[in-house]
């Protein structure tokens, strides 16, 4: 074994500088002020393509895919490359959705989804849903960032709380003074990074252990019981719609719609769409690395199997690339957390401080609030992981995918149509809520030997006999596909009932020809840039 | 930050051109086309070599909506 010492070096020497990026970055493309969310919390709405490239690649692809999929893939094995088509479905669907989303936030100067849901269905209540579940759901997935940098921290044999706990007071005091320019000019150091560690890895690695042809016979051999590396009739289902479900819940995501909101114009976002995929190809040889572990015959530290890839790095590569390798996960967490934080943070400012707290709300109030509010939620992040057991967030951040789809009809299917009515979109979101956690509680973990919340495939036998449709016994599917379906159905009997009882709408603040406005066109009528329309009407 | 105003444009955001997104969200769901080992490429089975060549499709397709959609008009 060797100290560890020249790997320490090297990534806590690239962790300074990323700090001092981030610092900086408030200089950075530098505003007239800092004190409105415009600023702080979107950078400005100004990033070009290469910038939104980086910012929305280092804030979709975070340290805990790159640490969770391939130990996927390295303890379930073909299931885990659902990572692979998930993100590549999900690209087509932010093309034709989030750039809808894109012009009308553009035009009425909204700051967050939620903004969008109340004055587009005119139901405070509705958007109020949709805040709450934003934040519940970005919450653990901040959290889960810690687990990315903990797993390096452990293969370096490093003391891992209060490396966390500086690390995250380094992330919160930048992200507080430059907002999203910090994680955006940051972006561009961790995703050269694993994009060089990467490249070096799939082409080094499998030379050393003899090809690739070794590495997918010994994934092959090791498991053999269920169809090697191919899936089985059991999980072929939850892999397709755990990858649509996934792909369905990323871009309702906070933080998604934050770096999508930042950027210039329509013509950004579509050409990312078609650049972004990049990512995808990098995370697709990411998962393999899975894999190799397996040929490397990788023991992770302890029962954490989210240590393979740092254990198999440290094993591989000489001493100072590894610090690299190391330096790249620490640093491919602290982009996504900030703008999670920065989402969340602004979710709260607009959507309950601002529509119940403070109504007449200055906008450097509102910054000030989404900075503390940011710091609050890192702060939260920090406690969740030292002082509750990590596999706690874990869990929570696989019922966070649950329950942000939820907001698929108010949100998305929102950007189309307002036939759905605003009851209607509150009992469906009520109906997948419920469907969804019922099921996620009643899935065991056979690993950590949990009884609940253990997993994101529900067996289709405690419904009915699967094989009566010609399914295998054992099928099971993606809880969150299901949940929303639920909540569709729902929301269209409710829509119906409230129809024929002519309930009465809520009042569209918006206008069909917002959602294809771009970049230069004037702000909508009567709305000055970044104010909320006044409650609408419930008559 | 102060464009000159521009008269409000018909939507370009509607065109028929985006039914053509559902391609590369359908294909990369139908498991029986990928889930094979035969034939492999560089030493990749299908399932693994076809799903990254999913990608392609997809960087394809939306590459092509963009040029047919934009600046109409």
């Amino acid at each position: 074994m060797s100290n560890h010492v020249t790997e320490i070096v090297i990534a806590t020497l690239l962790f300074l500088l990323v700090s001092g990026m981030g610092f900086w970055a408030a200089r950075w493309r530098r505003p007239s002020t800092m004190a409105h969310l415009n600023e702080w919390g979107l950078g400005g709405r100004s990033f070009g393509s290469w910038i939104t490239w980086f910012l929305i690649g280092g804030d979709l692809y975070t340290a805990y895919t790159f640490v969770a999929v391939p130990a996927l893939l390295f303890g379930a094995g073909a299931a885990g490359f659902f990572a692979v088509p998930y993100t590549v479905i999900v690209y087509p669907l932010v093309f034709a959705v989030l750039v809808r989303l894109w012009s009308v936030s553009h035009r009425h100067g909204f700051v967050t989804p939620a903004d969008f849901v109340r004055a587009r269905s005119g139901s405070s209540t509705m958007a109020l849903l949709v805040a709450v579940t934003g934040i519940v759901a970005t919450m653990p997935y901040i959290a889960l960032q810690l687990v990315g940098i903990e797993a390096v921290l452990k293969a370096m044999h490093v003391n891992p709380t209060w490396a966390l706990i500086i690390a995250f007071a380094v992330l919160a005091a930048y992200t507080y003074q430059s907002g999203l320019r910090a994680p955006a000019l940051i972006a561009f150091v961790k995703d050269s990074l694993i994009y060089l560690v990467i490249i070096v890895a799939i082409i080094y690695i499998p030379y050393k252990l003899g090809g690739w042809h070794k590495i997918f016979d010994a994934a092959d051999t090791k498991f053999k019981a269920t169809n090697g590396t191919l899936l089985n009739s059991a999980n072929e289902w939850q892999y397709v719609t755990l990858a649509f479900g996934s792909a369905l819940a990323l871009f309702l995501y906070p933080h998604s719609v934050t770096g999508v909101l930042a950027s210039r114009s329509r013509d950004v976002i579509k050409r990312n769409m078609s650049a972004l995929p990049a990512y995808s190809f990098l995370l697709g040889l990411i998962a393999l690395l899975g894999y190799m572990a397996i040929a490397a015959k990788v023991k992770p530290i302890g029962t954490d199997g989210n240590t393979i890839v740092p254990v198999l790095f440290d094993q591989m590569f000489p001493q100072w690339f590894a610090g690299v390798a190391f330096a790249a996960v620490a640093i491919g967490a602290l982009v996504p957390a900030a703008i999670m934080a920065i989402a969340a943070a602004n979710l709260f400012t607009r959507n309950i401080y601002r529509e119940y707290f403070r109504p007449h709300a200055e906008p450097a109030e509102e910054a000030t609030v989404s900075k503390i509010t940011s710091l609050a939620v890192k702060v939260g992040a920090v406690l969740f992981i030292l002082l509750i057991n990590p596999q706690f967030s874990i869990d929570l951040q696989l019922i966070g995918g649950v329950i942000i789809l939820q907001t698929l009809p108010a949100v998305a299917i929102g950007l189309y149509t307002r036939w759905l009515h605003r009851w209607g979109l509150v009992a469906g979101w009520a109906a997948g809520m419920a469907l969804g956690l019922w099921m996620l509680y009643q899935i065991p973990n056979a690993a950590t030997k949990h009884a609940h919340f253990g997993g994101s495939a529900f067996p289709l036998s405690k419904w009915f006999d699967p094989t009566s449709i010609g399914l295998n016994a054992k099928a099971t599917v993606y809880v969150g596909f299901v949940a929303v379906l639920f909540n569709i159905l729902v929301a269209v009997v409710v829509t119906l009932i409230c129809r024929a009882a002519k309930a009465p709408d809520g009042v569209d603040m918006t206008a069909p020809d917002d959602y294809t406005a771009d970049a230069g066109g004037e702000p909508a009528a009567g709305l000055a840039g970044d104010q909320l329309p006044e409650p609408a009407p419930t008559t | 930050m102060a464009a000159p105003p521009e008269p409000r444009r018909p939507a370009t955001g509607s065109s028929r051109w985006h039914w053509l997104l559902i391609v590369p969200v359908v294909v990369p769901l139908l498991v029986f086309l990928y889930n094979s080992k035969d034939p492999y490429l560089f030493g990749f089975p299908r399932f693994y070599w076809l799903q990254l060549a999913f990608i392609l499709l997809g960087v394809a397709t939306t590459t092509l909506v963009y040029q047919l959609t934009r600046k109409r008009g």
